[in-house]
C-alpha cells in the first residue's frame, strides 16, 4: 500500500504526524514531509488513522 | 442481536463521522441522521478562517446529497429537530413524530451563547453557523467598523479576518487576561500581544453595558462608560452544549451528555463531539471538549460501539486544538490545568515563534506552540506515553539546540 498526499489541500495541521510520526513529519516551514511512501509493515491501522484523522481530507491509501 | 436501525441526531461532523464509521465498521442496517439545519453537514472551522478572507470562498460542504444517500445509505432528515427522547420505548421524539432506534448517537453539538438584551438588532451576530458566516462576512464586504466581543479563538480569529481587510476592530473581553481558562493565564497574555503587533485594540477587564442603535448596531457601550462606534458585532463569549432537548429523558446532563470512558449514555445510546461530556482515561477525568480533531475521532468510536457494543473500546486522547490569528498559528495539545507553565523557546516579546510547556506533578501535560509546527506533534506524542516533565524539557532543549545551530 502507498500514501500520498494532496499539496493543495494539506495545511500542516500536523494531526497524521501525532498519529504515525514514523511516516509523516512537519518541517521547519510548516509543511508535511512523508518519510517515506509505502506503509510500514504493522503500521496500516495507524496510518488509516491517519487518513481518517486528516481535517482536510488531504491524505490516500492506494495500490502502487 | 445485534443492532439493525442506527440514529443519528446532528447532522454536522460527528453526525457525518458516525455514519461513514458505522458503515466502514460493517454495520449493514438503517441510518437515519437528523439535523437542525437545513444545510448539508459541513466542516465549521473555516467559517472564521479562510471564510472571512477578501477571496470567494469556498462552499465548506463535507459530501454531496448524492454521497450521503447513495454511497453511504444515510436517510437525512434536515431541516428537522429532535425535541425528546424516550428511553424506555427507544424512540426519538421529532415533534409530533417518532422515531425508532436500536442504537442511538447523540451528536447535536453547541449553540454560541449570546448577549442579553440585542435580539432583533441588525449587524449584531455570533459565528457558529454557515448562515452566521455569510452574514459576518457581508458586512465585513461592506467595510463595517467591527466591534468584537470576547477574545476566545472565534472572536479574535474574526479580528484577524477583520484587520486582513484593513478594517478597524475593537476586541473587548471581560476578563483581564483572554483565553485564561483555554490556555492560562501566561500563555493568554502572549497570544493577546499577537492582537497589539497587528493594529487590533484589545481592551481588557471591561465588560459591555449595552449596545445601542435604531433597529441597527450603532455603537457599544463598555462598562467603563466608552462609546465604540460599530457596524458589526460578532459575539464570541463561548457555546452550550445542546441538551435541552434531553431533558427529562433520564439521561445524566451536566454541561453536555454524561458518558464514560465508552461514550456510552445509557442503554444503546452514545454520545460525540462538542455535546459529549466523558471520561478520558488518558487524564482520568471528565472532559468536554469543543475541538475538531476529537468531536470526528469519537464520533467514530462511539459509532462503532453503538453497532457493535459487544467489542467496545473506550476513547483516549491528547486534546487537540488549532487558531489561525494573523499570520501565525496557535497549537495546542494537552490540558491547561497545570502546576506550571515554562517558556522553552522563544521570547514572546520579539519572536514570532514560541513554545511553553505544561506541568502537572512531575507529568507534562500540555503544550503550546505559536509557529511551532514542526514541535507541537512531537509534544502530542510525549504526553500520550505519559512522558515526565524532566524528559519533555530536555527534548525541548534538543530542539532549542539544532534549531539554534541550523
Ligand atoms: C467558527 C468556528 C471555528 C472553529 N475553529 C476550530 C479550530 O480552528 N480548531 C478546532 O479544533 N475546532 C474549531 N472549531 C470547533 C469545531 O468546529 C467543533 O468542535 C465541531 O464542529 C463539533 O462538531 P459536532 O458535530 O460535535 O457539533 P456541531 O458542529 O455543533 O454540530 C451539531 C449539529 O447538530 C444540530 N442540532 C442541534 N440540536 C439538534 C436537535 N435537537 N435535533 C437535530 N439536530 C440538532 C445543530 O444544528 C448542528 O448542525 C470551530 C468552531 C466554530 C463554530
Ligand atoms: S493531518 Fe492532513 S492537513 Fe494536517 S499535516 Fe497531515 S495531511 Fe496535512
Amino acid at each position: 500500500m502507498k500514501i500520498s498526499v494532496d499539496r493543495s489541500k494539506c495545511t500542516g495541521l500536523g494531526i497524521c504526524e501525532s498519529l504515525a510520526p514514523d511516516v509523516f513529519e512537519i518541517d521547519d516551514d510548516g509543511d508535511l514531509v512523508l518519510k517515506t511512501d509505502e506503509v510500514p509493515p504493522g503500521q496500516l491501522a495507524d496510518i488509516e488513522a491517519a487518513v481518517d484523522g486528516c481535517p482536510t481530507e488531504a491524505l490516500r491509501l492506494h495500490q502502487d | 442481536m445485534s443492532p439493525q436501525n442506527l440514529v443519528v441526531i446532528g447532522a454536522s461532523l460527528a453526525g457525518l463521522r458516525a455514519a461513514e464509521a458505522a458503515r466502514k465498521a460493517g454495520f449493514s442496517g438503517t441510518i437515519t441522521m437528523v439535523g437542525a439545519e437545513h444545510h448539508l453537514p459541513y466542516d465549521r472551522p473555516p467559517l472564521s478562517k479562510a471564510y472571512l478572507d477578501g477571496v470567494e470562498p469556498k462552499a465548506p460542504y463535507f459530501r454531496t446529497e448524492e454521497k450521503l444517500r447513495d454511497d453511504l445509505g444515510v436517510e437525512l432528515l434536515l431541516g428537522a429537530s429532535a425535541t425528546g427522547l424516550d428511553t424506555a420505548n427507544k424512540q426519538v421524539l421529532l415533534g409530533e413524530s417518532r422515531l425508532d432506534y436500536d442504537a442511538l448517537v447523540i451528536a447535536t453539538g453547541a449553540t454560541a451563547r449570546r448577549l442579553p438584551g440585542v435580539a432583533g438588532l441588525a449587524g449584531v451576530h455570533t459565528l457558529r453557523t454557515l448562515d452566521d458566516a455569510m452574514a459576518v462576512r457581508g458586512a465585513l464586504d461592506a467595510g463595517a467598523r467591527t466591534v468584537v466581543v470576547g477574545c476566545g479563538f472565534i472572536g479574535s480569529e474574526v479580528a484577524s479576518g477583520a484587520r486582513k481587510r484593513g478594517l478597524e476592530v475593537t476586541v473587548v473581553e471581560a476578563q483581564p487576561t483572554p483565553l485564561a481558562r483555554a490556555v492560562g493565564d501566561e500563555m493568554g497574555r502572549v497570544c493577546a500581544k499577537l492582537h497589539h503587533r497587528h493594529g487590533t485594540d484589545l481592551r481588557c477587564g471591561v465588560g459591555v453595558e449595552r449596545i445601542e442603535g435604531e433597529g441597527r448596531v450603532e455603537r457599544v457601550v463598555l462598562s467603563d462608560g466608552t462609546a465604540i462606534d460599530a457596524d458589526l458585532v460578532v459575539v464570541g463569549i463561548g457555546a452550550e452544549p445542546n441538551t435541552e432537548w434531553l431533558a427529562g429523558s433520564g439521561l445524566a446532563l451536566d454541561d453536555g451528555v454524561v458518558c464514560d470512558e465508552y461514550l456510552c449514555a445509557g442503554d444503546g445510546i452514545y454520545a460525540a463531539g462538542d455535546v459529549a461530556r466523558w471520561h478520558n482515561p488518558l487524564f482520568d477525568r471528565a472532559m468536554r471538549l469543543e475541538h475538531w480533531t476529537s468531536a470526528a475521532e469519537q464520533a467514530a468510536v462511539a459509532a462503532r460501539n453503538a453497532v457493535h457494543p459487544a467489542e467496545a473500546k473506550p476513547y483516549r486522547t491528547v486534546p487537540y486544538f488549532w487558531s489561525d490569528w494573523y499570520d501565525s498559528r496557535i497549537q495546542f495539545v494537552g490540558i491547561p490545568a497545570a502546576e506550571e507553565v515554562r517558556i522553552v523557546e522563544g521570547d514572546p516579546a520579539r519572536d514570532r515563534r514560541v513554545v511553553a510547556l505544561y506541568r502537572e506533578g512531575d507529568r507534562l501535560v500540555g503544550a503550546l506552540t505559536i509557529n511551532g509546527q514542526n514541535v507541537i506533534m512531537k509534544f502530542r506524542g510525549l504526553i500520550m506515553k505519559g512522558a515526565s516533565w524532566a524528559d519533555a524539557v530536555a527534548f525541548a532543549e534538543q530542539r532549542r539546540a539544532v534549531a539554534a545551530s541550523a
